[in-house]
């Protein structure tokens, strides 16, 4: 019994090689599949993280605190004007140093060291959370005030309002300007691969140097980031319309 | 603290590096997307239909990915580059980061302009016509310098995320802001001070950009606040 099912499985792989030549680049379409797969998870994680940002950042934008709405602004401002591959190398390199010289100005030498995946992407949720602050402010604005005003009228208060009438309807206004954060922050993911995290970029650069052939590693990683980009967009459209179902069209 | 002002001549020519890139990407792919964006629109399908395709897969990648393909791809056709006697331009950083830079600006402006184009109010067009402008004479007249008026704030912002990204060309290995940083970091150890000027030149730069195209658009744009000012 044995044997006949390995003989058979030797005849099922033999077909199916020519087939799978065109995707098995070499040997190497697994490990890109992989680096597929953590350029998506990477992009998911920084994602949350500057939703998570972005509605703490309007929220300040909004603050009746000057100080507080002027951090914001600051954050905003400064992000925006910085290139990501700075701020990943600034963050990666830079705050480890940054904490092992202040501690041996204590008297207290440390070694740290941060992992690429955290540093990438807290620097990447972070970057992108100043766009979503952005983003959210404008969506807030888009609600009509009267809602506002009528659930006031209704008795609740500043945080019930806001979770109640405005979070759900700005949601709605959101989504446009977070689809467009989201299809530019999985780009940005690509540039993880300078501090060597093993995603689809860093593992299209392995493959192109072991095989030497950089073109076809290079187009194929590029063909993955644009199916990863068609696929958002369907999902951003599905979203839309979902969430443009009880609206009243003139 | 010293290193930096040890440094400074060398962070003063690396802006210079950066800005040279940049300009050029911007004054190169800014007359590329002007035609394209009007084949987009106007042009017959087998012209629409490859504008739409090169803009489609540079918005669509990463541009670390373009700058790799262009870069380190030329080499697995070194031999068919050396026949056409192109191989000692793609051997050359500088100019692989400034065809990929000007590919990629292309690509996004085309779709700006195309915008532009697009919201320029119909009655302009009539109007146009009317006064006997066809074809050819009617965009140059009307609708292409309408176009870049409506499409400015966004081709500002385009702008200024090619300055910045324009950083991504020290990986392979330009010596722009970025670069010199790295270099200089990885030779001192002062990280974060270093990295921490490096930010601070962007922001200024990017900063005295905006500046400079809000300037542009008042000009150009003056004639929609007459009332007002």
């Amino acid at each position: 019994m044995q044997p006949a099912s390995e003989t058979d499985r030797q005849h099922n792989q033999n077909t199916n090689t020519k087939d799978m030549q065109l995707l098995d680049l070499e040997g190497y379409g697994p490990l890109l599949l992989q680096g597929a797969r953590l350029t998506v998870y990477v992009g998911v994680c920084a994602m949350l993280i500057a939703v998570f940002l972005g509605l703490i950042g309007m929220w300040c934008k909004f603050s009746r605190s000057a100080f507080v709405r002027f951090l914001a602004d600051t954050y905003t401002t400064v992000i925006r004007g910085v290139p990501e591959l700075v701020l990943i190398l600034l963050v990666f390199y830079g705050v480890p140093t940054l904490i092992q010289d202040v501690s041996a100005l204590f008297g207290r030498p440390v070694f740290v060291s941060l992992d690429p995946f955290t540093a990438g992407v807290a620097t990447i949720g972070f970057i992108y959370g100043a766009f979503s602050t952005e983003v959210f402010r404008g969506a807030y604005l888009a609600v009509p005030k009267g809602q506002i005003e009528a659930a006031q009228a209704c008795g609740m208060g500043r945080a019930l309002t806001f979770r109640r009438i405005v979070l759900p309807q700005m949601m709605r206004f959101a989504l446009p300007g977070l689809g467009n954060v989201w299809m530019v922050l999985i780009k940005a993911t690509a540039l993880i691969s300078v501090i060597q995290l093993p995603e689809l970029m860093r593992s299209a650069d392995i493959a192109s140097r072991n095989t030497r052939k950089p073109f076809t590693f290079f187009f194929a990683a590029s063909l993955i980031y644009l199916a990863i980009t068609i696929v958002s967009n369907l999902v951003q459209q599905w979203a839309e319309k979902r969430a443009a179902k009880g609206i009243r069209r003139v | 603290m010293d290193i930096i002002i040890a440094s400074l001549p060398r962070f003063f020519s690396a802006t210079l590096v950066t800005l040279q890139i940049t300009a050029i990407a911007v004054f190169i792919g800014f007359c590329i997307a002007i035609p394209l964006s009007v084949i987009r629109i106007a042009g017959p399908k087998f012209l629409s239909w490859p504008v739409y395709l090169f803009t489609f897969y540079f918005r669509g990648t990463p541009l670390l990915v373009q700058i790799f393909l262009i870069y380190y791809g030329s080499g697995q056709f070194m031999e068919q580059l050396h026949a056409v006697g192109l191989w000692g331009l793609f051997q050359s950083p500088w100019f692989c980061a400034v065809l990929a830079l000007t590919l990629n600006t292309a690509a996004y402006s085309t779709e700006i302009f195309r915008g532009g184009i697009q919201g320029v109010p119909a009655g302009e067009i009539e109007a146009a016509r009317a006064c006997g402008m066809s074809g050819t004479l009617l965009y140059r007249r009307i609708i292409i310098p309408r176009a870049i008026r409506i499409a400015w704030p966004s081709y500002t912002n385009e702008v200024i995320f090619l300055l910045q990204a324009s950083s991504l060309v020290s990986i392979i290995t330009v010596m722009d802001i970025t670069g010199v940083a790295g270099e200089i970091a990885t030779r001192s150890f002062a990280f974060y001070e270093v990295y921490l000027f490096a930010a601070a030149l962007y922001i200024l730069i990017v900063y005295g950009v905006l500046w400079v195209f809000r300037r542009i658009e008042k000009r150009i744009n003056a004639f929609l606040h007459l009332g007002s000012a």
